[in-house]
């Protein structure tokens, strides 16, 4: 199953790299990863959408927990959450076809965010399968080039890493406590 | 003049290190670590620093103190191919979870990234074989990042550290007060015990009737043998070890049934096989345990204790479980467990032991079986010998006849099976226990790939014996060889080998040989009783197998226990080959 998993990270050199090493060493396949400074710059937050059963999923948010700069790991899914994508699209645009490729941007919501002689570039967001089903439609007049971010997403109301806090009680460490 | 606060960054790495306890350490210098050995070499008082001839035989020591000790291990090394020659040390203490901490010379920080002279990105080579690892960036964040390289190795599962520190920075002074905490919360390494689940496994264990303790490493890296000694006596539940938890339970008990797994007891293995309830304290469920994972242990519900969550339902689904401080859980669960009888149960596995027990055949007037060779080092050090081993074929010997009674006498590369690990690791264990007797079981193979520490040991007239069972051979693999590449010995016949009585006395070290079994008890004898470092070889049967092997893959129901029924499954092999004529 698809999984989005939100990972709040400290905002830290070789995080990204810690992230995605964790992946390809044991084997976990990535869709998309998304990486961008949150509302505190100390920390950034990472959405990863990752395929895999309930085993390695659950293996996934432990490892994850693990690394020492990850702050918090939150399986979206469950989650009511919204999620987005964007896409630049520069799609073939001759005289005889701008028409239709215009009707086609209005339809999904996008917008042409530049004009060239024989083509246009189009800006589009929304779910995965939305800028699919676009990108699908557009082929029939001649996808040039195409541009992705990756699933961002966010769920609805509670903040997670606030509501959903620690179960346990925060201790700072000491030094000289041996072998916990 | 006013009081000058100014410290370079090698002084706040030895202040930290002292803070932290520290009296020994281990490495080889450099260009980029000059500095800190500078630092090091004028608190020679405070920290004793041990001088190696390569810097695998640094970890390795720094390890073999760390396994001994339960304290923090360190070493030092210098940039480049200083680092990678601990990379091997670095993955061997990650996957059997010891507690390190490794500081590296890196070139100065403006040279960083223009492939400079003795430059590696260490922190990118070592990012997934340590529990995590720092690039120093300035020296105000030094003195922290060493307090959390400490705090974050020895906390929760433990593991190693890497700090990665340029030279400019070692060698730059500034005004920088050594915080007392780490930076972390321990929350991080060790969750709060689920009291629901504790009782939910003793419910389990009063409806159990042939339950099984299957404990591990994690026993000892938690300091809680006791504990576990009291849940097991009070419960009366049999209790069998891997390979990394030996000792963790006393050999010597009526009810441990020795070591489970590849090359576990019969005894260990049917009951892992046949037991109702299995509790997994502090151990993981590795491939070596479980052998093929849909056949193991079929007909058990299962309870897992264990500190590190993704230990659990990794590679088997359990029913109960709880992470956190086993001295805790362990108490817990022993007080809520009920005291049964299980005489139907002991009296199976006794009779599995009395099919199948642990057992060898020495001819006297024959060649020296290793089985003997081990068995014979245990008599004559009475069980108090810390033990180190190589890999391979006299490691699992090592295992199945030396007898534990305490934790943290046996000193193995269990996970990544690291040959050359047992003899700079009896060195480290030595300096922690400069009184023990410390031997290093080894194999003609392995102790040649570390051999050169045979310096570090006359230097410091360590009390180590080196036992060599010679059969010039990679003996484990000539033994897949055997069983399963119809006798290619491949790249494993060794017959070219120093002569290893000539070895030691050029090291300046007493050498013994043994060819005959009675030659082997004599030469022991004598090893053992002067005070001092020794190579005793001891040249051995090399047709010699370990018994009983679970074929990798293999369920662990399906043991090979002798070479003769390694022979009549060869033959009924062969006879399917012939039937099925050529294709």
């Amino acid at each position: 199953m698809r999984h989005t998993i939100s990972v709040m990270v400290k905002n830290q050199a070789g995080v990204l790299s810690r992230v995605s090493n964790l992946f390809s060493a044991r084997g976990y396949n990535i869709d998309s990863l998304v990486v961008g400074v949150t509302d505190d710059p100390k920390i950034s937050r990472i959405t990863i959408v990752v395929r895999g059963d309930e085993r390695i999923i659950d293996q996934v948010e432990k490892q994850l927990n693990k690394l020492i700069d990850v702050i918090k790991v939150v399986d979206l899914t469950h989650d009511d959450f919204i999620s987005r994508d964007l896409a630049l699209i520069k799609v073939k645009a001759e005289a005889h076809t701008r028409s239709q490729v215009m009707e086609i941007v209005q339809c999904f919501d996008g917008k042409i965010v530049d004009v060239a002689l024989k083509s246009f570039i189009i800006e589009v967001t929304g779910k995965e399968s939305k800028i699919n089903a676009m990108v699908e439609l557009l082929k029939n007049y001649g996808v040039l080039e195409m541009v992705r971010t990756g699933e961002v997403a966010i769920s609805r109301g509670k903040k997670v890493h606030e509501e959903e806090g620690p179960k346990v009680k925060m201790r700072a460490g000491k030094a000289g406590q041996a072998n916990l | 003049m006013a009081k000058n606060k100014l410290k370079t960054g090698a002084q706040m790495v030895v202040d930290v290190l002292v803070d932290e306890g520290v009296d020994i350490l281990w490495g080889l210098t450099g260009g980029a670590i000059l500095p800190v050995f500078d630092a090091l070499y004028q608190n020679s008082d405070r920290i004793k620093l041990v001088d190696t001839r390569h810097e695998q035989g640094a970890i390795h020591m720094a390890e073999g103190y760390a396994k001994a000790t339960g304290k923090v291990g360190v070493c030092v090394v210098t940039s480049g191919p200083g680092a990678t020659n601990i990379v091997t040390g670095l993955t061997d203490a990650y996957m059997d979870s010891v507690p390190l901490v490794a500081i590296t010379g890196q070139v100065p920080s403006h040279l960083i990234g223009t492939d400079a002279f003795q430059e590696a990105d260490v922190v990118g080579i070592t990012r997934s074989c340590t529990k995590h690892n720092f690039l120093v960036k300035n020296i105000q964040e030094l003195p922290q990042i060493m307090r959390d390289a400490f705090f974050i190795a020895r906390s929760g599962r433990p593991g190693p550290v890497l700090v990665d520190l340029p030279k400019d920075i070692a060698a730059a002074s500034a005004e920088v007060a050594i915080p007392k905490h780490a930076s972390i919360p321990l929350s991080k390494f060790v969750p709060t015990p689920d009291f629901n689940e504790i009782a939910k496994m003793a419910e389990l264990i009063k409806g159990a009737k042939k339950p099984l303790i299957y404990a591990g490493g994690g026993v000892i890296n938690a300091n809680a043998s006791e504990a576990l000694y009291k849940f097991a006596r009070k419960t009366n539940i049999p209790v069998t070890l891997t390979l990394m938890g030996l000792g963790a339970y006393p050999a010597g008990d009526r009810q441990f049934i020795d070591m489970l797994g590849m090359h576990g007891s019969y005894r260990a293995n049917m009951a892992l096989t046949y037991c109702d309830l299995l509790i997994a304290i502090g151990s993981r469920f590795d491939d070596r345990v479980t052998g093929k994972l849909s056949e193991f242990s079929p007909h058990s519900k299962k309870i897992h204790i264990d500190v590190d969550p993704t230990s659990i339902g990794k590679n088997v689904k359990v029913e109960a479980h709880t992470l956190g401080d086993m001295n805790t859980i362990l108490a817990a669960l022993t007080k809520q467990s009920v005291s049964k009888e299980y005489e139907g149960w002991y009296d199976e596995l006794d009779a599995w032991q009395k099919k199948h027990p642990l057992a060898y055949q020495q001819n006297p007037g024959g060649k020296v079986l290793p089985q003997f060779a081990v068995d014979e080092i245990y008599r004559l050090t009475k069980g108090d010998a810390i033990i180190t081993t190589e890999v391979g074929q006299h490691q699992m010997w090592a295992a199945q006849f030396y007898k534990f009674n305490k934790a943290r006498r046996w000193i193995t590369s269990g996970g990544l099976g690291t040959m050359g690990f047992g003899f700079p690791a009896a060195i480290g264990a030595s300096f922690a226990f400069p009184d023990a007797t410390v031997i290093d079981i080894a194999g003609d193979g392995s102790f040649q790939m570390t051999m050169q520490e045979l310096a570090v040991m006359k230097e410091h007239d360590l009390n180590v014996k080196v036992v060599v069972l010679n059969n010039k051979f990679l003996g484990m693999v000539k033994q897949w060889q055997d069983l399963f590449f119809d006798k290619r010995y491949a790249s494993t016949s060794i017959p070219v080998q120093p002569d290893f009585v000539k070895l030691a006395d050029c090291y300046g070290i007493k050498g013994y040989r043994a060819e005959t079994p009675r030659e082997t008890t004599q030469v022991l004898a004598e090893a053992f009783k002067i005070k001092g470092p020794a190579i005793v070889e001891i040249v051995v049967d090399e047709e010699e197998h370990v018994y009983p092997m679970v074929p990798a893959g293999a369920a662990n129901k399906d043991m090979v226990l002798s070479k003769e029924e390694d022979r009549a499954q060869a033959m009924a092999a062969m006879k399917l080959k012939l039937k099925g004529g050529r294709k």
